[in-house]
């Protein structure tokens, strides 16, 4: 499992890229689920 | 039976449409996404030359496969709204450009990460990685060009002309590594010969396509929607949607 982690040392890389498509992804759905309810709602 | 499609050309029912595919979409995506992840994180063999470094493949590529195509609609839609007048047309190209220039971002963040471990770099001034630059800068100017201009129809009209001067740049990205002698890798797959990668690796990389793909359409569905909202607020039916949400929360 931690070799698993450690992806052949190359773990900041990878999981960092990860990190940041999750991020983005995640954070533009909600953004826009935000900005429909506050338009919808007005 | 016969289904009319032209129906959706108008707002109205494309909103409602749209409300309904949304759900789906998002969560086929989801889904897509954590069996891509399965398969390319956990299931696919470490590559023999680059290790496990090469895993950001299967956010890497698909990203950047998304950067493009997602440019290409929004251009398609864009010219569209601008030959024909159609206000659907312009307002999916409105909605298209964030998600795109996301992906973009996504692209080449992705690729630095890759580029450090491989290259010794974070960033090269490469054909590839220098064109894919532009792009993005080509969906912020697209975008900033639409919220320079106060009138809605006349921001579509000059956008539109930039989107279409835009594509230019998407076969440069694409056979850049062709073109020019660059730094970047080849095309990971080929439209005209057969794969050249492991059956596993390229079925992980499909399927993260497939859930990039099933989420940006419902990014841009939600995105389209509050364009709608925003544009036609004066109409008695967004008046009604309105009133019913307000409604169904009371």
């Amino acid at each position: 499992m931690s070799s698993w982690l450690e992806m052949g040392g190359y773990g900041f890389y990878v999981w960092g890229s990860l990190v940041v498509v999750v991020a983005c992804l995640l954070i533009e759905v909600i953004g826009l689920r935000m900005r429909f309810k506050s338009l919808v709602g007005k | 039976m016969k289904f009319n499609w032209y129906k959706y050309a108008a707002p109205q029912p494309f909103f409602h449409l749209t409300g309904k595919c949304i759900p789906w979409l998002l969560w086929l995506a989801a889904l897509l996404f954590v069996v891509g992840f399965y398969i390319g994180f956990v299931l696919a063999p470490t590559d023999f030359q680059q290790g496990d470094a090469y895993r950001i493949i299967y956010l890497h590529v698909p990203a950047a496969w998304m950067s493009m195509l997602i440019y290409l609609v929004m251009a398609a839609w864009a010219g569209l709204g601008w030959a024909f007048n159609t206000r659907l047309s312009s307002m999916m190209a409105t909605a298209l450009a964030p998600t795109g220039a996301m992906f973009t971002f996504l692209a080449l963040c992705t690729g630095a990460l890759w580029g450090k471990p491989t290259w010794g770099a974070w960033w090269v001034w490469d054909a590839r990685l220098t064109s894919e630059l532009i792009l993005l800068f080509l969906y912020i100017g697209f975008m900033a060009l639409q919220a320079a201009i106060d009138e809605p129809r006349r921001a579509d009209k000059a956008a539109a002309v930039l989107a279409l001067v835009g594509v230019i740049n998407i076969p440069v990205i694409y056979f850049s590594v062709q073109w020019w002698n660059t730094l970047h890798q080849g095309a990971s797959i080929s439209m005209t010969s057969a794969p050249s990668m492991v059956f596993i690796m390229l079925l992980g990389m499909l399927i993260m396509t497939l859930a990039f793909w099933s989420y940006a359409i419902a990014a841009a569905f939600i995105r389209v929607r509050c364009v709608i909202l925003e544009r036609e607020k004066n109409s008695e039916w967004v008046k009604e949607v309105k009133r019913e949400y307000i409604r169904s929360k009371a």
